[in-house]
Order: structure tokens, then C-alpha cells, then sequence
């Protein structure tokens, strides 16, 4: 066994610790041991002994699995490989025991035993294989009916919330979709053809409890046209102090809902009586506050879809960048023929214009909003702004003169 | 030819409505309500009148196979073998029949398995793998997590903050972790450019796409054209790695020099305010295993700080919008620098051009 008497000290303390799961291996997996091993040398040396890369994968894929080697591998020979596979998470991450027995079982036979429940994507991530269990490997997750999820410059495993499944907030079912959307473009997420890499997230409300408007190149957010319901009776129990503002969630005991509530719309669409709770709807902008606070007063409405929004990754390289409205509001019923024609013209415009490792969001700053939006189809709205320009640089093309010649006030796709 | 016949391919993952407890299935989409009874239990009401709870518990994300087993044993013994795991990676034992709840609740407080997450807590980390199983670290993720979430234990099981708060880390300016709209956010940062292997470089890269990989166009070719590499103006370098992914003979790492940085006040909820990203607080701490304790100190006093003078409700972000970011530095006494002063693209959006400061 490698001492490791840095990382012993991360089993103390009340938070689970990895550390000591890890041990709990340590009996039957030598690799672990290894693994413990060059961790307590990174913790030692601060730094990273993982090599570059390197292409590894299963028969007919080029995604899903990431090549991983020591750079210690004399020391540590358990990890001379030690490749991530990247396993498809159902929607929603709902499992059974026996799905997770059937997981472990996999893995167990040929791998580490080591899973991330889940990656940062959302897959399940088995930590730790060597090259010639990989296709054996893959081959029993699909005969369990589990299969490989994306990377590199793919389709990535689209994740999504809760849902309907266990939220009175979802505007749409998430995980329909998101079930549909994967089974959709299953041979882009096997097989890297794209400029980068390409993510759907899908939450059902805009509490957006999947991030999707900060990690996903297209968000898909849930969204209500039509009025907030309300139970008058609820807001009068929440005013009286029998019900907890958040159900019961937060430090405070009783809602003061003209202060906690009415003023903090951001909208001031809301007024408060003592005994009626009142709401200009058409002037509601979804915040979700009010519902937030008072959950069995008010309900998302029932004309409910989607808006989607484009766009959005991490830092690298332009800078992190948020989703953009493009359609303010989508129905969202299988099998989602509108959702799948806009993203495959998105898809194909960042084929034919993206340049290698940009991201579609880098790539409309880079050529330009209205660009983008007329080669989707898409008419100026202006729901997918803060803001207008404040400069006086805009263009005006010929589509713009002819629909003046034509007697429109201005040129729109639709 | 039978033998390639026989592989299964392109199956995708399998249809959820697999995993869903009888009652969501019943209920699907027609849930009305829901309370949070206590720290980490949540009961669902539908408009049938039916109910579920949830028990969240605490989850390192790095789990064994041994503790995924016997998670599943608990659900088989409580609910009926179904579970999920959340989006903060948080686990939830979903508890059909109300009678057992009582019992799982102590079964968990005898094996050691702690319940939180909900409402106003702080829940889970959202962070990367780190020195477990990446090659371009600059800090440890799992570790830099356990100590912070061992030192905020007291939140993650209570409802005591003006509103929940979502701690997230990346171990490099990658951010697989996509951290930048947490209220605060824990980020590895390499402080030196990179170490060229002038030998390697020719066997292992590609010099057109190394050049082009950079953001600020520091790297070109090496000047004497009988060495086949490439050469880093260094003022230029702002150590994003990028060039590190597309060549790996251009290492960056310096162990004395990386580290950690911390920016505070994103979100993506849409509640009250728009999603925001997080801005830089503290530019740098020393990159300490095994506890990392100058990290979790900074990071705690944000917390109090954050706790003592927000208005209720008022998410990291907000309450820093309010009090404006001059009075964000002063209370949590961290020195103002360079670093804090943008210049990268879009810089401009950051600068003040008010009289709306405060001394």
C-alpha cells in the first residue's frame, strides 16, 4: 500500500470523503491503490502526473471515451492507462437500484470501480480502464441498454432538470425532450464532426436549475404566456403566518408579502390589498420570485412552451459568454419538429461558417447577429435584446431597400 | 461480418419513464406543491392528492461502485429500489410510503450520511476531477471541496442564509465545471506561461494550429527556422492553457506559482434579477493541500459577510449590487488590484462612468 498521509487527512470532518471511499477499494482493486498513490503525489508536488490526452475509443465511435495515462507509470503501473468513459445519464438522472447494481456490476469487471456521479455534463462518468476493456466494456453497458455519451467536437449528452416528474413548475417536460433530442442526434454525439463542441440543456422553468442559460450552446427554457395562477385562500394563509414563505425553506417564519413579495417584483406588476393578492400579467416578465416564495399560492400558467436561447460556454476562449434569446416563446410538444429545424440550421450555418474550436456563440459575435438570425429564418424581435445599440453603425442591406421599394416598413424573414 | 451484425450501437440512453417510483409516474406532470418539511426532506403534493419525499444527501460525485451499491440497498429498503442524483450532484432517496421515512432518516444518521441541500443551504460543490484524473489542473478539485464543505458543514444542513448558495469549482480556466455564474466560485489559475519542449514540440504538434489556438496572438514561429517550435511573447500570455490543449509540448504548470482564485455574485436563476456571471474577488491564494486553509478561510468570510448584510432573499450577487462592489471590498477586506481591473475583451461594460460610488 502507498502511504499517503496527505490525503489521510481529508477523512476527517463531516462531509462525506472521497478518500475513504476510495480505501473501501483498496482489497480488490489494485488500481486504487495506485491511484491514492499519485494523488498524495500531486497533493505533495502540487501538481497534476496525468499525461496529455492521447486517442483512444470504441469500435465505430470517435467520442465518449477521454485516453488518460500517468506520467508515473513505473511507479504507479495500475494507472499506465487509466481512460474516463463518459455513459449516457438517463433524463433527469432517475435510477433503480437494479440499474445501478447492473452499472456497478459493469464496471467492476472492467474497470476501477471509481464512477463520478455525475460529470459536469451530466454523464455518468466511469473513472479508470484500460484500452482493451473498452469495447468489451461498452458492449455490456449496451446490452443493459446504457450507452456511450459525447465529447470533443460533438453533440454533447443533452442534460435536463426534474421536470414534470417531480416539479409544478416545469413548463414542458424536460425529459421527454431531452430523451428525444439525444436519440435525435445520436450519430453527432458519437462521432465528432462539428467546429466544437455542442451542448443542449433543458430546464423546465426560468429557475433554470440545470444552468442551462450559462453551459448550454442552446438553452431551452420553460416559459407561460398566459397568467400566473393563484389560490386567493393560500395567499391569505401565507399572509397569516400558517403557511412558510419557500415552503418552509428559508430562516424566515412568516412572508410579509406587500415587502417580500409585491416589492420586490421587478416588474411592480403585483399589488397586495391585506387579502387579495393582484397581478397585471401582461406586464409579468417569468421571474419566478413571487412563486418562488409562495409555492402552493401560485403556479406557472397554463399556456406554457419554451423560449430558446443560443449560445452561451465557459471562459475559453472569447470570454464566458450567456445564452441569447432568439424565439421568445416555442411550443414544446413531441416530437419537437420546431426545435430540431431551428438547431439543425444552427448546426449547419456553424459548419459551413465556424472556424476549428469556436463555439456557435463566438461565431455570431464574430459575424454578427442579424447574420445568424436570417439564416435560421428568424425575424428581429425585441424580446432577444436589453438593450438597442447606441451607436449609428447599422447596416443596410439590399433586402431592406427592396422592402421599402415594396411599400413594407422594414425587411423581416417572416 | 456476424460478429460486427451482433454490436449494439447508437442506442442512447434508456427512456427514464424506466426509473420513474409508480407515483411520479402517476403524477407526472400534475404535481401542485411542494414544502420543505425540514433541511434536506422535501415532500411533493399532486393535485391527486398523492405525495412523495425526498431525502437529499451529501455526495463527494466521486463515488465507488461498493458506496454506489449501497445507496441502492437503502433505496431497496425505503423506496422501493428509486433514486436520483440532483444537478448539484446530490443524492435523493425518493420515499413513496410516508411510514418509512422516520426509518430512513435514522438509518442515515447511524450510517453517517448527511441530509441537506435544500432551500437555503449551501449545497453541494459543483466541481471538476483535478489532480484525480485531469492533465491540465492548476489545484486539486475533490480535496480543495471536502475541506470547504467539512468548514460550511453548518449551512449545508440548515436554512439559516438570506438565500441559497451555489458554490461551484474549476481546477483551470477551462471550467469544465462551467463555474462562471456561481454566487461564488472556486477557480484554479495557472500565474506562469508556458514551458516549451522545443524537442518534443515537431513530434507532437501541429505549428499553424498552436499559433492560431491563441486568444491574444503571443506564439509564433521560432524565430531560427532550423528549430521546427515555436516561441511565446510573454507579456502577451494570459495563461488560459489553450495552446496546451491543442499541443501538449507547451505544459503550463508551476507548482509554486498556480493557485486559486475567487470570484463571487453569478447566478442563473431568473428571480428577481437576470442571470449574472461571477466577478473576481480574490485574484489569488496559495495553492495549499491537503486542507487548502487559506481558501476556505476567504471563502468563509464571504459567507458571514454575505449573511450578515444581505436583505432577505437577496442572492451573493444582489447583495452586492446594492452595497456596490467598493463596499463588497471593504467589508470582506480584500485588497483591490490590478487583476481586478478588466482588460480583456468587453472590458469597457466594467468601468465606471458614474458618480454613483461610495467612500
Amino acid at each position: 500500500m502507498h502511504k499517503t498521509p496527505l490525503l489521510d487527512q481529508l477523512e476527517s470532518g463531516p462531509y462525506p470523503s472521497f478518500v475513504t471511499d476510495l480505501k473501501r477499494l483498496l482489497p480488490t482493486k489494485p488500481q486504487v491503490n495506485d491511484l491514492l498513490g499519485q494523488l498524495e503525489r500531486s497533493y505533495k508536488e502540487k501538481i497534476t502526473h496525468w499525461k496529455h490526452g492521447g486517442i483512444v475509443g470504441v469500435l465505430g465511435y470517435g467520442s465518449g471515451i477521454i485516453g488518460r495515462y500517468s506520467d508515473l507509470p513505473n511507479e504507479f503501473p495500475g494507472l499506465e492507462h487509466f481512460h474516463t468513459m463518459r455513459i449516457n445519464q438517463p433524463s433527469g438522472w432517475f435510477y433503480t437500484s437494479a440499474a445501478i447494481r447492473e452499472l456497478c456490476d459493469i464496471w467492476d469487471q472492467y474497470g476501477s470501480g471509481v464512477l463520478n456521479m455525475h460529470g459536469a455534463t451530466g454523464d455518468i462518468v466511469f473513472l479508470g480502464t484500460r484500452t482493451e476493456e473498452l469495447e468489451p466494456c461498452f458492449q455490456a453497458l449496451a446490452r443493459k441498454g446504457f450507452d456511450i455519451g459525447g465529447s470533443g467536437s460533438a453533440m454533447r449528452s443533452p442534460s435536463c432538470c426534474v421536470g414534470p416528474a417531480r416539479c409544478e413548475w416545469s413548463c414542458y417536460d424536460t425529459l421527454e425532450a431531452c430523451y428525444d433530442i439525444t436519440q435525435e442526434y445520436q450519430f453527432e454525439l458519437h462521432r465528432p464532426s462539428f467546429p466544437y463542441k455542442f451542448k443542449f440543456k433543458f430546464s423546465g422553468c426560468p429557475n433554470d436549475c440545470v444552468a442551462s442559460v450559462a453551459r448550454a450552446d442552446c438553452s431551452v427554457i420553460g416559459v407561460w404566456k398566459d397568467d400566473i395562477r393563484i389560490d386567493q385562500s393560500a395567499v391569505k394563509a401565507y399572509a397569516g403566518g400558517e403557511l412558510k414563505p419557500r415552503g418552509g425553506g428559508s430562516p424566515y417564519a412568516k412572508l410579509d408579502i406587500q415587502a417580500d413579495v409585491v416589492e420586490l417584483c421587478p416588474t411592480g406588476c403585483m399589488s397586495f390589498d391585506g387579502s387579495t393578492l393582484k397581478i397585471d400579467n401582461r406586464n409579468c416578465n417569468h421571474c419566478m420570485h413571487c412563486i418562488n416564495l409562495m409555492p402552493q399560492a401560485l403556479r406557472p400558467g397554463t399556456e406554457t412552451g419554451a423560449t430558446l436561447l443560443i449560445g452561451s460556454h465557459a471562459p475559453i476562449l472569447e470570454g464566458a459568454q450567456m445564452s441569447w434569446v432568439i424565439v421568445p416563446f416555442m411550443e414544446m410538444e413531441p416530437p419537437y419538429d420546431n426545435l430540431k429545424e431551428i438547431a439543425g440550421n444552427i448546426m449547419e450555418w456553424w459548419a459551413e461558417n465556424g472556424k476549428n474550436r469556436e463555439r456557435v456563440g463566438e461565431l455570431i459575435l464574430r459575424l454578427g447577429m442579424r447574420n445568424f438570425l436570417e439564416a435560421l429564418g428568424l425575424p428581429p424581435v425585441p424580446q432577444s435584446i436589453k438593450i438597442p445599440r447606441a451607436n449609428p453603425f447599422f447596416f443596410w442591406k439590399d433586402a431592406d431597400f427592396e422592402a421599402e421599394a415594396a411599400g413594407k416598413k422594414y425587411y423581416t424573414t417572416k | 461480418m456476424s460478429e460486427e451484425a451482433e454490436r449494439i450501437t447508437d442506442i442512447g440512453p434508456p427512456h427514464y419513464s424506466k426509473f420513474l417510483p409508480p407515483v411520479v409516474k402517476d403524477n407526472y406532470g400534475k404535481w401542485k406543491y411542494h414544502e420543505i418539511l425540514e433541511p434536506g426532506i422535501l415532500r411533493h403534493v399532486a393535485e391527486s392528492g398523492d405525495e412523495i419525499f425526498s431525502i437529499r444527501v451529501a455526495s463527494p460525485r466521486i463515488l465507488t461502485t461498493l458506496q454506489a451499491r449501497d445507496l441502492a440497498e437503502i433505496s431497496d429498503k425505503y423506496c422501493e429500489g428509486f433514486m436520483r442524483f440532483t444537478s448539484r450532484h446530490n443524492f435523493e432517496f425518493l420515499v413513496s410510503d410516508k411510514s418509512k421515512l422516520e426509518p430512513l432518516k435514522a438509518e442515515l444518521a447511524q450510517r453517517g450520511i448527511p441530509k441537506g441541500g435544500t432551500g437555503h443551504s449551501i449545497t453541494n460543490i459543483v466541481h471538476t476531477q483535478g489532480w484525480i484524473h485531469c492533465h491540465t489542473p492548476a489545484i486539486d478539485a475533490s480535496g480543495v471541496v471536502k475541506a470547504v464543505m467539512d468548514d460550511l458543514f453548518e449551512y449545508f444542513g440548515s436554512h439559516q442564509l438570506p438565500a441559497q448558495l451555489r458554490i461551484s469549482l474549476a481546477c483551470c480556466l477551462n471550467m469544465c465545471g462551467a463555474v462562471h455564474c456561481s454566487d461564488i466560485a472556486i477557480l484554479g489559475v495557472h500565474r506562469t506561461p508556458p514551458h516549451i519542449a522545443h524537442d518534443k514540440l515537431r513530434h507532437l504538434c501541429e505549428i499553424p494550429t498552436t499559433i492560431a489556438s491563441c486568444p491574444t496572438g503571443a506564439i509564433r514561429p521560432h524565430p531560427d527556422k532550423s528549430i521546427k517550435s515555436v516561441v511565446v511573447n510573454e507579456e502577451r500570455c494570459m495563461y488560459c492553457g489553450n495552446c496546451y490543449t491543442m499541443c501538449p509540448a507547451m505544459p503550463l504548470f508551476d507548482a509554486e506559482k498556480g493557485g486559486v482564485a475567487l470570484l463571487v455574485g453569478g447566478k442563473v436563476s431568473n428571480a428577481v434579477n437576470p442571470p449574472m456571471f461571477s466577478r473576481l474577488a480574490v485574484p489569488y491564494i496559495p495553492n495549499n493541500p491537503p486542507r487548502w486553509p487559506e481558501t476556505v478561510q476567504a471563502i468563509r468570510k464571504i459567507v458571514i459577510k454575505y449573511a450578515e448584510g444581505a436583505n432577505k432573499w437577496e442572492r451573493v450577487g444582489e447583495w452586492i449590487q446594492r452595497i456596490g462592489w467598493e463596499k463588497f471590498f471593504e467589508v470582506c477586506d480584500i485588497p483591490f488590484t490590478f487583476q481586478h481591473i478588466d482588460d480583456y475583451r468587453w472590458a469597457y461594460d466594467t468601468y465606471r462612468t458614474s458618480m454613483h460610488f461610495k467612500f
